[in-house]
């Protein structure tokens, strides 16, 4: 557990020192909620029907522009190296940089960006459970970023293929992060959608760690 | 404690890198792994830390076959966070290790003065140092390094060379791969590639 946590807390401060990461995120979504009503126009009804949807969509491109970072500067230095020399088991190795990323980028812009939804004139009524869905989604999203980036650690540009590889992943949570604030899916549409998004969280969850080792593992060779 | 490679193959992309390798070594023997630039000297070393899977034979250490642990690699490649402090990159790496405290680590190799100091100040000879200050982090009877006098100043290569010496002298396994002379008599001498 202290091994966990250690590199829990050295991914944390890493990413707060080196930038690109959160910051980064959170510029694009602002870049995106700001460019959005210019974009289409002052019609205050259409944006705040879109609202959710281009939030999600906004979080999860964000997301997904810092997944090829996450084990790309460890694999090139020479840390995922003298990490398998170590008492952790890989998988957990991996689970530890996935939920330092879900710490660093995921959970802060799943906590902000519905307040940045004001710029698209969203309900101020579904804000808290739209923030609860994207806290949820965006734990499964850094997951999956977390395989995303495993699997192109050790290419130079492994920016387009992580994309590719990982975006058939993140429909599902698209879809169920999306229902639960669906106007048409109602109270009950919306706890169903929530249960499903918390099964997404936990196959994640559950397979992440070992699909990152591999991946890892077959570089080393 | 010994350490046996028998008939020990090694692949890399399906290129014979080197194959039918025999040595032991005992506790207390320095080994060295010699050989032109590609013959495979860097990939046995990886080899035996585990992190490549053999071709074919096998290596076995203490009578066991996986020794990830009680091995340090030091190779070319420093595992050294620039955005840390010298003392915060040894701190994560005594937590990883399994180690209790940074102290021996620092004193090693004279990083004392330089502990607050953020790691991309660091000249590569110094990151060097700071690579191979891991070896003191915690007690692993096998070294395995890869070049490791590469950008160590006179001084430092006499420090690293009486830190061998000692390791050697407590019962300790080294194998070092190196093109020069690294001032230590070798008990085995491994020459790799088209010998």
């Amino acid at each position: 557990m202290t091994i966990f946590l250690a590199i829990l807390k050295r991914d944390l401060v890493l990413s707060m020192r080196q930038g690109g990461g959160a910051g980064a995120a959170l510029a694009f979504i602002l870049s995106v909620l700001v460019l959005i009503p210019l974009a289409l126009g002052p019609d205050q009804i259409l944006l705040q029907r879109l609202a959710p949807g281009i939030m999600w969509l906004a979080l999860l491109l964000a997301v997904m522009l810092t997944a090829e970072k996450i084990f790309q500067q460890d694999y090139e230095d020479g840390t995922v190296d003298a990490l398998v020399g170590s008492p952790l088991p890989l998988e957990l190795v991996t689970l530890a940089k996935a939920l330092a990323h879900w710490l660093s980028v995921g959970l802060p812009l799943a906590v902000l960006a519905p307040l940045f939804g004001i710029f698209l004139n969203i309900e101020t009524s579904i804000i808290p459970l739209l923030m609860l869905a994207m806290v949820l989604g965006s734990l499964a999203l850094s997951l999956l970023a977390a395989v995303g980036g495993a699997v192109t650690a050790g290419l130079r540009r492994g920016g387009l293929l992580v994309s590719l590889l990982i975006l058939p992943l993140y429909v599902p949570v698209l879809v169920f992060g999306i229902s639960t604030t669906l106007a048409t899916t109602g109270p009950e549409g919306s706890g169903s959608a929530l249960l499903v998004l918390t099964a997404i969280v936990l196959v994640c969850l559950v397979v992440q760690p070992w699909a990152c080792a591999a991946a890892l593992r077959a570089y080393l060779k | 404690m010994s350490l046996n490679a028998r008939n020990l193959s090694c692949e890399r992309n399906g290129r014979v890198v080197f194959e039918d390798l025999n040595f032991t070594i005992e506790t207390g023997e320095c080994a060295e792994v010699r050989g032109n630039n590609g013959a495979g000297k860097s990939s046995l070393l990886r080899l035996l830390a585990g992190l490549v899977p053999a071709a074919g034979g096998e290596v076995v250490f203490n009578g066991e076959t996986d020794f990830a642990q009680q091995l340090h690699l030091i190779a070319h490649q420093d595992a050294v966070k620039s955005a840390m402090t010298v003392a915060e990159n040894l701190e994560f790496w005594c937590a990883v290790l399994g180690g209790r405290t940074i102290d021996k680590a620092l004193a090693a190799f004279q990083l004392d003065n330089l502990k607050y100091e953020p790691a991309q100040l660091l000249s590569a000879g110094q990151r060097r140092r700071l690579a191979l200050s891991r070896l003191f982090l915690c007690h692993r009877p096998l070294w395995l390094l890869d070049e490791p006098m590469t950008a160590l100043d006179v001084d430092s290569q006499d420090v690293l060379r009486q830190h061998i010496t000692s390791h050697l002298f407590n019962k300790g396994l080294l194998l070092i791969a190196t093109h020069g002379e690294f001032g230590i008599v070798p008990q085995h001498t491994l020459t790799l590639g088209g010998a």
